[in-house]
């Protein structure tokens, strides 16, 4: 294996797993200021549990994000130091102000909004929990950012030594791509917390004990659920892919399966892409629909793969194709569900349907899936560009690090986290077998 | 404003050693401190609240660093790969072993989490003094402005000398007795009884080490890099920075014996920062020397090549200085909220 394949596997490894876990951080800090202000306006103690149980878990959620956060920022240093030369002068913008602005913010009040409620006193507790929400949506802004100028680069210039310089802050700052990137993403962080509280609120009904809790992890999670799920589609996700259709077209080609450009292109919904006869097998579509979503045109022309010179194109399009239809399903799924699960709330058969409460309990990990499938398409779909346009993934590597120093820290970091998943899944299931009931009492000794 | 940046990327090292660094003191003495369970969870109890915080120094340093000399962050973190590496699975051993302690009251859980948090503390305090030590002795830079370092050769300083030499082992050992002492002044200042006791008597130990090792360091840095006083030379208004890190370390003598805990911690921490400050002063311009000397050129990186281009390092001083004022408000909220003694009854605080 060569030294450009292991530093693209580092990073996909550890960026994956590690956003597993600021997902749920940054989802779950809205859900509870929600719970907090329930607490506060009802003068409701069982809000004010509700609430410290799922501080709980955002503070075991939070230590992993992270302890797995800080690879991430060494990385573009240690396994990417071309890109750094390159393009640092303008990227280190947003990362040294995540760290000034989000990260600072963070860590002063986690701390306090996690043991201090009795010093803090009520009103102070719930500030406290607005400004994690706050510092944990900051960072995810600041490091969309980042990403949105490799994917979509504005507001720079080249230096004479061939690196490039920022010649506009708010053009960075509000880059486009950012904007609706970030919309969409920080409505996928809502739906995974969403769901996770409403699988715990489940477990709890089917297992018949902390029964009231169930119902309001229930309620809140679901009420989030259909709203996000629904957000998700429209008009964050239509606003991402006419970005994408807008600025790469290439992206967009290999997400849809479209490999020759047609006039009124169908969508493909499900399929198997044959690389070989550049066609997809097996293919279930509706005419002339991609046409349309992408342009409100049944007939418009829609550019396929053999419009682009071949040295231009991804290196894995089969992956950004499974990984867009895999987050594409999921979605619809999670609009289903909701909705399905909203109806029987309504109709005030939810909590007694184990049937729609087991589906609530096992359905967590997809919109983990989704999101991750959602990044892979984004990132995998960026290829063979680090820069889009401008540098390649190939020449941004670090030129003195040899295959085997990036093995050595690939398996290090692949074992490393393998452990870390399995205490973060025992500590995380602890909580949940203590219940809500006790979190009143916090941590002891 | 290459200078300016310069000095604010210092100064933002520097408070990450000195606020992390009591974080890791306490560490390197967690288990020697803390006889009982129950005093190492103290122990831990004491930085519990602020050592995430703490270290977000090094985090925002390091943008600040990738930002303001991006040519150095890609150099020095790529040449630095392996220890950098080992670096980050100690920050994610040694937060595990302060987070994750308090979560299941068993003792062979708890056990294991102490030990890490200590190991993972004691090889901070030597790697990062083994990279200051790096720097100061320079780096095989080549003609592009990247090198690689192996973690050791023959420990001697050939020209391809390892990440560990004697020199930069000197200099990790310099950093261990400094956090050591820093530590357990910080812990004399948060507690009471036996484990403060304990405090100060490792405190006045360590002082020893301290000493002895940074003369040892003073001597090998005449000899190995006789430049580095260059400096000085030219403007010996420079000599304020040792003359107030020596008067750190007389303090700390003095208040370490005395029992002025508060006054010990003051002296350490001025001790670190006017050592690091002079440190800075000395090899200003260069940011990472090039030991590689090819006739008529220098392959060193100074502030002036590799910093950013103009106008991003002058929007970054109005950020700056915006983001400091915040971040400064936080921590005098942070650490008034979690001043005062901790005691082993005080059991409302989660750590």
């Amino acid at each position: 294996m060569d030294a450009l394949l292991i530093d693209r596997l580092q990073f996909a490894f550890t960026i994956s797993f590690h956003y597993l876990f600021p997902q749920l951080t940054m989802g779950l800090a809205l859900l509870i200021v929600i719970l907090k202000y329930f607490a506060i306006k009802k003068k409701n103690e069982h809000y004010n549990n509700s609430a410290r149980f799922w501080a709980k878990i955002l503070g075991i959620n939070f230590v992993v994000g992270v302890v797995t956060g800080i690879p991430m920022e060494f990385q573009f240093g240690t396994n990417w130091a071309k890109f750094s030369t390159f393009a640092g002068g303008v990227i280190g913008q947003t990362l040294a102000m995540e760290g000034l602005f989000a990260f600072f913010l963070e860590s002063s009040f986690l701390g306090l909004f996690l043991f201090g409620e009795k010093k803090l006193g009520q009103k102070g507790h719930f500030i406290t929990a607005i400004l994690i929400f706050i510092g944990s949506w900051l960072s995810g802004y600041f490091i969309i950012a980042t990403g949105a100028w490799m994917q979509h680069p504005v507001g720079y210039a080249f230096a004479p030594d061939g690196s490039v310089y920022l010649t506009s802050f708010w053009q960075l700052l509000l880059n486009s791509w950012a904007l609706s990137q970030y919309a969409h993403n920080m409505v996928g962080a809502v739906v995974t917390s969403a769901f996770v509280m409403m699988s715990i609120g489940a477990y709890y009904l089917l297992v018949k004990r902390d029964v009231e809790y169930g119902k309001t992890f229930i309620r809140v999670g679901l009420i989030t659920g259909v709203v996000s799920s629904i957000i998700m589609l429209f008009p964050t996700g239509d606003l991402e892919s006419k970005n994408v259709a807008k600025h790469q077209p290439i992206k967009l080609a290999a997400m849809e399966g479209l490999f020759k450009t047609t006039n009124g292109a169908d969508l493909v919904l499900f399929g198997v892409p044959n690389m070989e006869k550049l066609q997809i097998d097996y293919s279930i579509h509706i005419p002339k629909l991609l046409s349309f979503l992408t342009y409100y045109d049944f007939d418009a022309e829609v550019k396929g793969l053999d419009a682009f010179p071949r040295d231009q194109l991804p290196d894995n399009i089969p992956l950004i194709f499974y990984s867009y239809h895999i987050m594409i399903s999921l979605g619809m799924l999670f609009i289903g569900v909701t909705l399905l699960s909203a109806y029987l709330l309504w109709k005030k058969k939810l909590f007694d349907a184990r049937w729609a409460l087991w589906i609530l309990l096992i359905s967590f990990p997809l919109p983990y899936i989704a999101n991750t499938a959602g990044w892979i398409t984004a990132e995998v779909g960026r290829q063979p560009w680090l820069v889009y346009g401008l540098m390649r993934t190939s020449e941004g590597i670090s030129p003195t690090v040899s295959a085997s120093s990036a093995l050595f820290s690939l398996i290090g970091f692949i074992s490393i986290y393998i452990i870390l998943g399995i205490l973060f899944l025992m500590l995380v299931v602890r909580v949940i077998k203590k219940g809500p009931e006790h979190s009143g009492k916090l941590h002891s000794h | 404003m290459e200078i300016l940046w310069f000095i604010i990327v210092s100064f933002m090292l520097a408070m990450y050693v000195i606020l992390d660094g009591f974080d890791i003191g306490v560490g390197i003495i967690h288990r020697l401190i803390g006889k009982t369970e129950s005093e190492r969870a103290l122990s831990i109890r004491t930085i519990g609240p602020v050592w995430d915080g703490n270290e977000v120094w090094l985090l925002a340093a390091g943008g600040t660093l990738y930002f303001a000399f991006p040519k150095l962050y890609a150099s020095s973190f790529s040449g630095f790969y392996l220890p950098l590496t080992i670096v980050l699975w100690l920050l994610i051993m040694r937060a595990l072993g302060i987070e994750f302690r308090h979560q299941i009251n068993n003792s062979r859980w708890k056990s294991f989490w102490d030990t890490s948090f200590s190991i993972s503390s004691i090889l901070l305090a030597i790697f990062f003094g083994a990279a200051l030590g790096n720097v100061i002795r320079g780096v095989p830079l080549n003609q592009e402005g990247y090198f690689f370092l192996p973690m050791w050769t023959t420990f001697t300083i050939v020209p391809e000398a390892g990440v560990l030499d004697w020199f930069t082992i000197i200099m990790g050992l310099v950093a261990f007795f400094t956090l050591m002492s820093h530590g357990a002044n910080y812990i004399a200042m948060k507690t009471v009884s036996d484990i403060q006791l304990r405090a100060r008597s490792i405190a006045k130990k360590s002082l020893w080490g301290v000493l002895i090792t940074s003369v040892a360091a003073i001597v090998a840095i005449s000899s190995i890099r006789p430049d580095f006083w260059n400096n000085y030379l030219e403007s010996p208004l420079g000599f304020i920075f040792p003359i107030i890190g020596a008067s750190g370390m007389i303090g700390m003598l003095i208040f370490v014996n005395r029992r002025k805990d508060i006054k010990a911690f003051i002296s350490s921490t001025i001790f670190i920062g006017a050592m690091l400050a002079g440190t800075a002063f000395s090899l200003f311009p260069k940011l990472l020397t090039a030991s590689t000397n090819p006739p008529h050129a220098d392959y060193s990186i100074t502030v002036y090549n590799a910093a950013a281009h103009e106008y991003g390092l002058m929007v970054g001083i109005v950020w700056w200085i915006l983001g400091m004022i915040l971040v400064a408000g936080y921590f005098i909220y942070l650490y008034r909220s979690f001043r005062g003694k901790i005691s082993l009854s005080a059991e409302e605080n989660g750590y």
